[in-house]
């Protein structure tokens, strides 16, 4: 197959990590998989910290891969890390400032200087919705990813992918006018043809909540056009004794025990 | 697209003549160019290539379709489906190379002048049923299943083609619609396709269905509507049984065809291997009033099922294998010679356990007797009346089961090798799990020579069950 010449196309495998939330068990099992099948490159679509225990370390493995040429995206967690607000007494936010107090300035120097969005030809890297990256929505459904897509329609991009769900899911284009969802199945590559409009949510590497423990990312073939998503098991336990080691609430540990 | 000459070169294809002008497509016969010493590479088969017709005229739903059937051929393999060989760039050079298969699709069969041998039907019938089980085990639901889209070869095997309406389970469907638009032939196609459920297996069966009931009948059981109220009639309408159109369609035959032909997905066969089963079994098919009527479905059912078929809507289907498992085809090797009770009554415990926790489930009970079993020159010794004697020995056997929703058959294998019959026979039926005693098939003593439980748990295709001998009655001795 001759690739079009016009579009430039990277021709190496990428891995798509997302929500990691200072798990970092989960967060080496998935790069040690990733590599595995081939992985040259590293995209990290935000939320490196928030709710799991080990930020520091989670933020120095990043600042690694990103060293490397990993691309980096900022989630609402990294945000509320670099500056917690003491009035916001959400569930999300009821770490942010323990994580905070763990960071060393280097790291949230890192966590501050992320972009919300980065765009590579035809394709975008975004946390949340592209609608308005800085107000986080959620991509749960057809007519949400295509707001999603309607804003990176206007940049020139027509596939967005996406974390901050916690799902993992695709958004496409077919016969119809309207975007159709599909689950995936984990491990199975599916076509990815880059003709046709596309946007992905990779799902969650640190806080699966599907009723799965495993850990998920998935891998993105350009030259064979595929994408792949995977699940990685990796020592939950750890991750959540961690979590009641730092005194964090109990909740947050049992959550990984449970995939919930 | 205009047709092309000989001679054209298409990515390192040469084309050779055409095959078939459709109005999608053309096909070609195809070989490797001639590299710069002259040298051709061989594939080791003959190709042809299918070019889409794209042009301003066409609708989305051509282009979509190829590119449905570029994406699901490459998974595909097995004998009953075309070698893949390569694709051509969608927007650039869109092109799919394959396999050219020889023979002649069932259109030849199904249109011929004079009636096919019930035998024939019934034999190609199960080649057909076991090639879109093959399909189904690789996650593919055709949904589009006609004559034309049937090959015969000249062995009697046969391969599916065109698979532009196809849906693979791994894959985002470009086919599927918010819409939920029916995407099919309307001749052959599901009433739950009708609706838009696309990638239910049992869809494929439907289709079968219709392919016997022309083929047997020479006419068309829901004939070929050309609106969507007269599509929307098989959600409820019980087609004319065979029977009344031509009195000597076999009971046993109309049974399988009109199972094949429920307007419920789950009163039709479970999965196309019971239907091979059934086919490639005329004899133990178990016939039920729709194999032996001869009227068509009163107006009161049909009033309740059409009241019903208002309300039916688009449901999601489960993966194809998953489906398959669900249902699976049990077969217990039951011994015949130096076989004590507790054997006996050990396998019949493990399998009344077995199919108790699989609704839907079959039952085959199969024996192997020696070949010098039988004799053509001693009465007492014919084929039928050994084979008479072993079946009720099975039968007998198998009365004490709980049979509500389950079908069962006895089947008699001569041959001198007991393993590799029960193996043939597991693989050549699609057998999910085998049950056998665990010591009777051979000599508790022979721990150095293999014997038969060992040979099958070895060579299975399946899971395989070896069943330890023990009466309730024991423990108190």
């Amino acid at each position: 197959m001759i690739l079009n010449s016009k579009i430039l196309r990277p021709i190496m495998k990428c891995a798509l990590l997302s929500d990691i939330h200072a798990n970092a068990q989960a967060l080496k099992a998935c790069i040690a998989h990733a590599r595995a099948q081939g992985a040259e490159r590293f995209v990290i679509l935000g939320d490196l910290v928030g709710y799991g225990a080990q930020p520091g370390e989670v933020v120095d493995q990043i600042m690694a891969l990103a060293a490397q040429g990993a691309v980096v995206i900022r989630g609402n967690h990294d945000a509320m890390a670099v500056q917690p607000q003491p009035t916001d007494t959400s569930l999300g936010a009821s770490t942010a400032l323990w994580t905070h107090q763990q960071l060393s300035a280097r790291q949230s120097d890192f966590l501050a200087a992320l972009p919300l969005q980065v765009q590579e030809h035809k394709t975008l890297f975004v946390h949340a919705s592209a609608e308005w990256p800085e107000r986080w929505r959620y991509i749960d459904r057809p007519e949400l990813a295509q707001t999603c897509l309607d804003a990176a329609a206007a940049l020139q991009a027509d596939r967005v992918f996406v974390g901050h769900v916690h799902h993992q899911s695709v958004y496409y284009r077919g016969a119809g006018q309207q975007l159709m969802s599909f689950k995936p199945t984990p491990g199975a590559p599916m076509p990815m043809p880059a003709h046709r409009q596309w946007v992905v949510t990779v799902g969650s590497v640190g806080q699966p909540r599907d009723g799965d423990p495993r850990a998920m990312y998935a891998l993105l073939d350009d030259a064979a056009q595929r994408l792949t998503f995977h699940r990685v098991r990796y020592a939950h336990a750890e991750a959540a004794a961690a979590i009641r080691q730092a005194g964090l609430p109990a909740y947050f540990a049992e959550r990984l025990e449970n995939g919930r | 697209m205009k047709l092309l000459e000989p001679g054209h070169l298409i990515d390192g294809f040469e084309i050779m003549e055409c095959v078939h002008a459709g109005g999608m497509a053309h096909i070609y016969h195809v070989r490797y160019a001639a590299d710069a010493a002259g040298v051709r590479r061989d594939p080791g088969f003959p190709m042809a290539m299918k070019i889409p017709r794209m042009t301003a005229g066409d609708g989305a739903e051509n282009i979509i379709s190829f590119e449905v059937e570029c994406q699901i051929m490459p998974t595909l393999s097995g004998p009953h489906v075309p070698r893949f060989v390569a694709t051509g760039d969608l927007i650039r050079m869109p092109y799919l190379v394959m396999e050219y298969v020889p023979g002649q699709t069932l259109a030849h069969w199904v249109e011929a002048e004079a009636f096919t041998p019930f035998e024939t039907v019934a034999q190609i019938g199960a080649a057909m049923a076991h090639a879109v089980h093959s399909l189904h085990r690789q996650n593919v639901c055709h949904l589009d299943l006609k004559p034309a889209n049937v090959l015969v070869k000249p062995d009697g095997a046969v391969v599916l083609l065109d698979f532009g309406l196809s849906c693979h389970a791994h894959y985002p469907d470009l086919l599927a619609e918010e819409m939920r638009k029916a995407v099919g032939s309307p001749v052959w196609i599901a009433p739950e396709q009708v609706v838009g459920v696309r990638g239910d297996l049992r869809s494929d069966i439907f289709a079968v269905g219709v392919m016997l009931y022309e083929w047997v009948t020479h006419e068309l059981p829901f004939g070929s509507p050309q609106t969507a109220g007269g599509l929307r009639q098989r959600l409820w309408m019980d087609p004319q049984p065979p029977r009344q159109r031509r009195a000597e369609v076999p009971e046993w035959l109309q049974e399988i065809i009109l199972r094949c032909l429920e307007p419920e997905a789950a009163q039709r066969y479970p999965s196309a291997s019971h239907l091979a089963f059934d086919l490639s079994h005329p004899d133990q098919v178990t016939i039920t009033e729709r194999g032996r009527r001869t009227r068509g479905t009163g107006f009161k059912t049909h009033f309740k099922r059409w009241i019903k078929a208002a309300g039916m809507h688009y449901q999601p289907s489960p993966l194809p294998s998953q489906q398959i498992e669900e249902v699976p085809i049990l077969m217990v090797a039951l011994p015949h010679t130096d076989v004590s009770d507790a054997t006996l009554y050990s396998l019949r415990e493990a399998t009344q356990r077995s199919l108790g926790i699989r609704p839907g489930a079959r039952l085959a009970c199969v024996t192997v007797i020696s070949p010098s079993a039988t004799s053509s020159t001693e009465s007492h010794k014919s084929e039928t009346n050994v084979h008479r004697q072993h079946l009720s020995r099975m039968k007998l056997w198998a009365q004490p089961l709980d049979l509500r929703d389950h079908q069962m058959s006895c089947h008699v294998l001569e041959a001198g090798d007991v393993a590799e019959a029960l193996l043939r026979y597991a693989e050549g039926n699609h057998v999910t799990m085998i049950l056998m005693g665990a010591a009777t098939h051979g000599l508790q003593m022979q721990r150095f020579v293999a014997t038969v439980p060992i040979k099958v748990a070895m060579g299975a295709p399946c899971t395989v069950i070896l069943v330890k001998q023990a009466l309730p009655f024991e423990s108190w001795a």
